[in-house]
């Protein structure tokens, strides 16, 4: 048996030229071999979306590759996605919607929202919510989440006129908003 | 997960060569979004993995081939789910498609490793069964077409030879009008295994094919003939009544899982009769089929 395999993989935009287990995953290599831990090792099964980087353009799930896979790809992961030291517009309205709660699901949200963007600029509310199913969170902060990449796909919109569930209401447009106001009563 | 050996073989002559000569100890990765998840469990446990997505002849694409649609081996959910030529003539199929885990899953998984895992819950396998499709599998034996009715032998079980890997799936283009949908039943919104999978196709000449999963050891296809089902005029108790004989090969287990069988039967009747109601309205709108 093969211990190791030798790969080429582009990880952000860098040439890397590791050997592999094959048996390790592409998140196994990306948080373990390259220290790259904003993707993150949740479920295993791909219901989460915690892992989720992106290769060859597509988001995947980074647990259910093979690091071997993705030799000769290109993969870009949560930390490839701000570029020159400036957050992208998705990662800045994810800020601006107070998005983020506990945060460990974000870096896979913003992955498939950069994903489904590049495809789909200007997507429907619906599009996001499918966009972005495969992408858990159980702070159950998606009003905020969608909030956000509507807002990132349209940012001339003028705020509070992105389409919103029923019953949401939206903090992140509220710049008094704090953490506490936003799990006050309703 | 378990140390394997790994092969990428860029040939299938390579690629059925390792599968034959290590027969039970070789298994082929495509999309990898059931295996790998088998893989870390430990209910598979092989000694070489043999990745095909490098096999050329293995198409990555979708094309006409004289009167069929035929879908490659490596061509991946998302894709088809978005394909004009599928969302025009081969509707359900593309519901089916999209509707198969997440985007991320899309983005990995291949038709045709869903049909090789046979799950019977499986999401495209009623689809790909009211459009009559064709397996394509290459073998130490040469080629073979499977129809995809005998594709499917029970839980986890299709008609696969040791050492055959499939090369295509055909779809044999409308040769009349018809209209087509598939439906399906989950837990939740969201992405999620079906509890009730299912497609119908009404055709212009009266006639329906009905096919169900998730409800029985494989998914099931059913005809019938000048139906009143095809009969946007009839009654709904004359639906109910046609509808019957049609959902009586569903057995569901008491061990499944997601549902119990009393509420699958139960839906397995709501769908097949929503299902019945929106092909009937595509084949009389002329959209897509």
């Amino acid at each position: 048996m093969i211990d190791a395999y030798p790969i080429e993989v582009t990880v952000n935009g860098r040439k890397r030229s590791l050997r592999v287990a094959p048996h390790h995953t592409l998140l196994e290599v990306l948080r373990d071999d390259l220290g790259l831990t904003g993707s993150k090792e949740c479920c295993l099964v791909g219901e989460c979306g915690a892992c989720t980087v992106m290769l060859d353009g597509r988001n995947v799930d980074s647990c259910l590759v093979l690091a071997v896979e993705a030799d000769g790809g290109d993969v870009t992961t949560v930390e490839g996605v701000a570029s020159g030291g400036r957050l992208s517009r998705i990662q800045q309205a994810f800020l601006d919607h107070g998005a983020a709660q506990c945060g460990f699901c974000i870096p896979g949200q913003i992955v498939s929202a950069e994903a489904l963007l590049a495809t789909n600029p200007h997507p429907s509310r619906k599009e996001v919510e499918e966009g972005l199913a495969g992408n858990l969170c159980r702070c159950a902060g998606y009003e905020q989440i969608i909030e956000a990449v509507l807002a990132a796909a349209d940012p001339d919109a003028p705020a509070g006129s992105v389409e919103r569930a029923p019953g949401a209401r939206s903090v992140g447009s509220d710049p008094a908003a704090t953490p506490d106001a936003r799990v006050a009563p309703q | 997960m378990r140390p394997f050996t790994y092969e990428r073989p860029a040939t299938l002559a390579a690629a059925i060569g390792i599968l034959e000569a290590r027969g039970t100890e070789a298994i082929a990765l495509a999309g990898g979004t059931d295996l790998i998840i088998s893989l870390r469990d430990g209910s598979v446990t092989p000694e070489v993995v043999v990745d095909v997505k490098a096999i050329e002849d293995l198409g990555a694409t979708i094309r006409v081939d004289r009167d069929q649609l035929v879908i490659g081996a490596r061509v991946v959910m998302e894709d088809i789910a978005r394909d004009p030529r599928v969302r025009r003539d081969f509707i359900a199929l593309a519901e089916a498609a999209a509707v198969v885990g997440s985007v991320q899953i899309r983005n990995r998984a291949t038709l045709a490793g869903n049909i090789c895992n046979a799950s019977p819950a499986a999401d495209t396998a009623p689809a790909l069964l009211i459009y009559g499709a064709q397996v394509v599998a290459v073998g130490p034996g040469g080629t073979r077409r499977i129809s995809i009715d005998d594709f499917f032998l029970g839980p986890g079980v299709c008609a696969l030879a040791p050492g055959e890997l499939v090369t295509e799936i055909e779809l044999p283009l409308p040769a009349q009008p018809r209209g087509a949908v598939h439906v399906r039943r989950t837990r939740r919104r969201g992405h999620d295994l079906a509890s009730v999978t299912l497609a119908c196709a009404v055709l212009g000449d009266g006639s329906v094919r009905l096919s169900y999963g998730s409800v029985g050891p494989r998914p099931l296809l059913v005809t019938a003939e000048a139906t009143v089902l095809a009969d946007a005029g009839a009654s709904a108790e004359a639906w109910s009544a046609s509808l019957e004989p049609l959902l009586a090969a569903a057995s569901p287990s008491a061990r499944s899982m997601r549902a119990s069988p009393e509420y699958r039967l139960a839906m397995l009747r709501v769908l097949a009769l929503r299902a019945l109601d929106t092909a009937r309205r595509r084949l009389a709108e002329g959209a897509a089929a």
